[in-house]
């Protein structure tokens, strides 16, 4: 399955690994600040709702 | 207006503000460069217009953060921004206070480092007149830096990063200048170039400055 | 037609319809970004030829174009949203250009990273001071710097107008740096490998792959940004309520 990539495997594979890493990185970032201040906001507006 | 530059150009001098720092780090790159890269009179002279380049650039950049941060610390600048002078001339000002105490000296004192420097004969007419192009440029940069950043507490670290990309042209084409000078290559173009990116910036910067200052004054 | 066409447009401009937009939104985008990304990045690593004289590294402009041409348009995608922020003062603007940022620090990343990783066997050097790849460290430098800005100013609305400037002038200097650069030094960088031009392109075997792998990076970011504007919508509002709280 794998294809022969010859001298230059260290190129390519390290290429596709820190590109992916690094694509995997900022997206892992973005849900997880997104589901936090999701949840906060949520805390905040039931606060509110429940003063009045 | 003169009041006001009189006023800027006194406390630099009186205060042992930016005035002698900006020289005396000059001077402490360039001695310490040959120091760094061994005292090979050839690599030496070869390297020196850029070495003396981004010496003057650092200095610069040293100084910066003292151009808006007493005013702001004081109240004055808030006064200053009241005033009858619009905010663009008071940027303008400001610049040109900071070119006099900083970007000044080190175009007097590159010829003198120069020589430490062992820079071409050739060279010493082209590096004083590339940095008296290219410093306005970078005074009115840093003053363009200074004024973005100047609400901020501990606000230097980010004023480098934020005016270091902006110096790039500026440095490019002075350094380019002051090297074929010392090699004795015609430096037409280049210094064309650099004259062009000072005289835009000093004519359209002061606007961008006035406008962030008074975000930052709102 | 015209009149109600951009009448919509503007819709996204408020933040409630912008939430409810985005939420049936948002699904399609992140599904096609995978789909676009796997195939493309799949196909392209293993079912396209060798070149006969880059040899197996042709491999790595799956991902250095197109993470090339996203960091070059995230910035004009944020400098046009400081554009509508300044004039029209629309608050999603704002917050978008400053969600694109951190994707625009990733994506030039992860093109110096490639290239670099490119260039050692072929160049014989990790980093050579040529104009493309000089221009893309001060890219860099101008994303760090508008992050950097952003983070630094507590007040949310100084910090929109403050970034706004910032990356109006970043914008005209990344030109002119781009010239100066391309004065200073004549490169290494080969030409375009996209261009309407059929001559310059590169072979079509690689070239199908290649539009693949850039669909999917360009609804990657139109997804991240979508995700990141919504938090940081949320975020805001947080920040409002809070202070009505604190009012009483």
């Amino acid at each position: 399955m794998m294809p022969d990539l010859g001298k230059y495997a260290f190129a390519v594979l390290a290429s596709y690994g820190a590109s992916l890493a690094l694509l995997a990185v900022i997206v892992w970032a973005s849900l997880r600040r997104a589901r936090k201040v999701r949840a906060e906001l949520e805390q905040v507006e039931a606060r509110r709702d429940a003063k009045g | 207006m003169i009041a006001l530059l009189s006023r800027d150009l006194a406390l630099a001098v009186r205060a042992g503000g930016g005035f002698g720092l900006g020289l005396a780090f000059f001077l402490i790159v360039t001695v310490l460069v040959p120091f760094g890269v061994g005292p090979d009179t050839e690599l030496l002279s070869r390297i020196a217009p850029g070495i003396l380049w981004v010496g003057a650039l650092l200095a610069c950049l040293l100084s910066l953060d003292r151009i808006f941060a007493l005013d702001w610390e004081d109240g004055s600048l808030d006064l200053l921004a009241t005033a009858p002078l619009p905010l663009e001339a008071l940027v303008s000002l400001k610049a040109l206070a900071h070119w006099i105490t900083t970007g000044l000296p080190l175009v007097l004192a590159a010829p003198v480092l120069g020589v430490l420097m062992s820079l071409p004969p050739e060279g010493y007419l082209w590096i004083v007149a590339s940095l008296a192009v290219g410093t306005p440029a970078l005074s009115v940069i840093g003053t363009f830096g200074a004024a973005l950043t100047v609400g901020i507490k501990r606000g230097g670290l980010l004023l480098s990063l934020l005016v270091l990309p902006l110096y790039v042209p500026t440095l490019i084409f002075g350094a380019e200048v002051a090297r074929r000078g010392a090699e004795g290559l015609a430096t037409a173009t280049p210094l064309a170039l650099l004259g062009g990116v000072t005289c835009g910036t000093i004519a359209l910067l002061p606007f961008a400055s006035a406008a962030v200052l008074r975000i930052n004054l709102r | 037609m015209e009149q109600r066409a951009s009448a919509s447009l503007w819709e996204w401009a408020n933040p409630v319809k912008f939430l409810r937009l985005t939420e049936w939104l948002l699904p399609w985008v992140s599904w096609g970004a995978a789909i676009c990304l796997a195939v493309g990045l799949v196909w392209g690593f293993f079912f396209t030829p060798d070149d006969f004289r880059q040899g197996s590294t042709v491999k790595i402009i799956y991902l250095h174009v197109p993470a090339a041409l996203m960091a070059i348009n995230i910035w004009i995608m944020m400098l046009a949203a400081s554009l509508v922020w300044v004039i029209r003062r629309h608050h999603v603007s704002a917050l978008a250009a400053k969600a694109a940022a951190p994707v625009g620090v990733v994506m030039t990343l992860i093109a110096l990273v490639t290239g670099a990783l490119w260039g050692q066997p072929m160049w014989g050097t990790w980093w050579a001071w040529d104009p493309r790849l000089t221009s893309f460290l001060i890219l860099f430098l101008f994303y760090l710097g508008y992050v950097a800005l952003w983070e630094a100013i507590e007040n949310p609305d100084t910090a929109a107008d403050l970034t706004a400037v910032l990356c109006l002038v970043g914008s005209v200097f990344a030109l002119l740096s781009r010239y100066a650069v391309l004065f200073w030094n004549q490169g290494l960088h080969q030409g375009a490998s996209l261009s309407l031009d059929a001559e310059e392109n590169v072979h079509d075997v690689f070239y199908l792959p290649l539009l693949v792998c850039i669909a999917g990076f360009v609804l990657l970011f139109v997804a991240l940004l979508l995700l990141r504007t919504r938090t940081e919508i949320r975020a805001r509002r947080i920040k409002a309520l809070m202070a009505r709280e604190r009012m009483g």
